[in-house]
């Protein structure tokens, strides 16, 4: 069974001097316990789809439904099912952690006792039980994701949403707000995530939804996207100019696919098929043949690799999106 | 079914209340700066301006003031609920609200109310620096109490235009920009500060009508302050009815226009 299904979902915003066309005929369908990563740039339309399967803003057309409710004309019992959390995080920096927990558990209409409970035993999971009593203005970014993440969980929601979890958090806070997505998974809960990061969709979605003007332009596993991507590549900076063709000769040797050059840069990519062995092998060939190199790296594609190939154009932050996302 | 949604309601209401008192202490310049810009105003008007405004019948200026001095407090405190609403908004506090199975009233109902009692604490330092000062009140208890709950009952339909007028402006430093562009000639058109006798003849019936100098008027009388009215007429002998009638309209314009802006958050 599906736990969320949009159809042709419209949002636009419009004010007195533009219309923008936040979604233009969104489809998606996320599996009960499955988590689908929405992966796309800023001004996609990744938050406004958040927005309104989390019933905080109506479409303009089309329909979608949250554990088979219908998120306009059922708007009230889904908040029951759902638990939100935003890429602005939304908890009361002037309450404490404690404070903010037994807030959002009273109004998920918890009893108070049990609303306490509820608040120390998500404190003690997620870490954050020796700042229980501080006030959020005096956390980390990653303790106010965390902590925002727990308010999301107080009612103990069958289907999250998690609007770009990381953003903004530094590499060892983005790893352990990995890790507790994951034990979240692991229980069964159904995940939307949003995110910019194909890292990311990687590492915790079944499938991967790509967003590109408000319309889902390819979806699929992430072996699936990165197949059609072409995989990873192969980086070489030659030392000098002269030594580009010849080093073209030996990257491509018993290689199909396209490379690419940067004459300025004296840097040539190829596609790595077999990964970290065949780079072994193209050093030790590129040595053999006595040709200098600077630097030489294997790439895993990008947001803007998976861009480049479904739309042929980078993914680019549209300048305009500061207006068609968040609000 | 209905009796549970009105309790939800009201328990959901409190829990909001709850979170906004909360943070009082926790910004301890807005309520000190709230109480030290009202004490700037007995000061300045007790002893600077006063002595240049005389009262008919030669009554003392300080206890003309202190009614008007509240008055004006609450009417001031819009601009902190205001703020407050738009501050929540911004900060993504409003959104996690709506996400949850929470009575949708509550967010506005929970800010009105403990704007009230915010405005009541406010209201307790304010006296005793009046009674300081030499206000006293010269009437009976259940008079002195009635006095305070038209203060109070003004405070909810102020924060009512607060919780409008922050939806409405929806950043931070707009709504701080035009709550004081409405508030101030709001209370300065009025009889906060000098009899309206004082004021030239087309513009007197407006200070008269004001809602602030209703109130006023309706503080003095109840606590027996001088309460000097030029003209007879509504304004001037039923200030008490004439409060009343102010919030019953304002209630019935604000309240609507607040809650209508509430929900076309989601449009």
């Amino acid at each position: 069974m599906s736990a969320i299904v949009a159809e042709g979902l419209v949002k636009i915003y419009r004010s007195r001097k533009s219309e923008v066309r936040a979604l233009d005929g969104l489809d998606l369908t996320v599996a009960e316990g499955t988590v689908l990563g929405l992966l796309g740039p800023n001004g996609a339309g990744k938050t406004t789809t958040v927005r309104i399967l989390a019933t905080l803003l109506r479409p303009d057309s089309g329909r979608a439904t949250v554990g088979g409710l219908d998120v306009v004309h059922q708007a009230q019992q889904i908040r029951r099912l759902i638990g939100l959390s935003g890429q602005y995080a939304a908890v009361d920096e002037n309450l404490t952690g404690r404070e903010n927990l037994w807030l959002f558990g009273r109004l998920y209409q918890l009893p108070s006792a049990e609303a306490r409970r509820r608040a120390d035993d998500l404190l003690e999971q997620f870490e954050l039980a020796d700042a229980a009593d501080r006030v959020v203005k005096t956390y980390s970014g990653g303790m106010r994701r965390r902590l925002d993440l727990a308010s999301a969980l107080t009612g103990r929601p069958r289907i999250l949403f998690l609007d770009e979890p990381t953003t903004g958090l530094d590499p060892r806070g983005r790893l352990g707000m990995w890790d507790v997505i994951r034990g979240l998974v692991d229980e069964g809960v159904t995940l939307l995530l949003t995110t910019q990061y194909l890292e990311e969709a990687d590492a915790l979605a079944n499938t991967i939804a790509v967003v590109d003007h408000g319309r889902i332009i390819a979806r699929g596993t992430s072996d699936e996207l990165k197949a059609q991507v072409g995989g990873e590549r192969i980086e070489v900076v030659v030392h000098t100019r002269d030594d580009i063709a010849r080093a073209i000769v030996v990257l491509t040797a018993g290689m199909d696919g396209d490379h690419t050059i940067d004459e300025h840069m004296r840097k040539i990519t190829v596609p790595a098929r077999g990964g970290a062995q065949r780079l072994a092998h193209v050093v030790r060939e590129l040595d053999d043949a006595q040709i200098g190199i600077d630097d030489i790296a294997l790439r895993r594609p990008t947001l803007d690799d998976v861009f480049l190939s479904l739309t042929g154009h980078a993914a680019e932050v549209a300048a305009a999106s500061g207006a068609s996302d968040g609000r | 079914m209905a009796g549970s949604a009105v309790r939800q309601a009201l328990e959901d209401g409190l829990v909001v209340a709850w979170r906004n008192l909360k943070r009082v202490p926790r910004i301890p310049e807005l309520a000190v700066f709230a109480i030290l810009q009202s004490i700037m105003f007995v000061l300045l008007f007790a002893f600077v301006f006063g002595g240049a405004i005389p009262l008919p019948g030669g009554a003392s200026y300080r206890e003309y003031l202190m009614p008007g001095i509240f008055a004006q407090t609450i009417v001031f405190a819009t601009a902190t609920t205001a703020i407050g609403m738009t501050d929540d908004l911004s900060k993504g506090i409003l959104d996690r609200f709506r996400s949850l199975p929470m009575a949708r009233s509550a967010v506005l109902s929970g800010r009105t109310l403990s704007d009230v009692v915010y405005n009541g604490g406010i209201l307790i330092v304010l006296m005793l620096s009046g009674l300081a000062v030499g206000w006293r009140v010269h009437t009976s208890v259940p008079e002195f109490l009635a006095g305070v709950g038209l203060l109070l009952l003004f405070a909810f339909v102020m924060a009512w235009i607060g919780v409008w007028l922050g939806l409405t402006l929806r950043t931070v430093e707009v709504t701080q920009q035009v709550s004081f562009t409405v508030l101030f000639p709001l209370t300065f058109l009025s009889n906060v500060f000098v009899p309206t006798q004082s004021l030239p003849w087309w513009l007197r019936p407006l200070a008269e009508w004001n809602p602030v100098s209703a109130l006023t008027a309706a503080t003095r009388h109840l606590w027996g302050n001088p309460n000097p009215f030029a003209a007879s007429g509504l304004p001037a002998e039923h200030p008490i009815e004439l409060t009343l009638i102010w919030v019953v309209v304002l209630l019935a314009i604000f309240a609507p226009l607040g809650v209508w802006r509430y929900r076309s958050m989601s449009r």
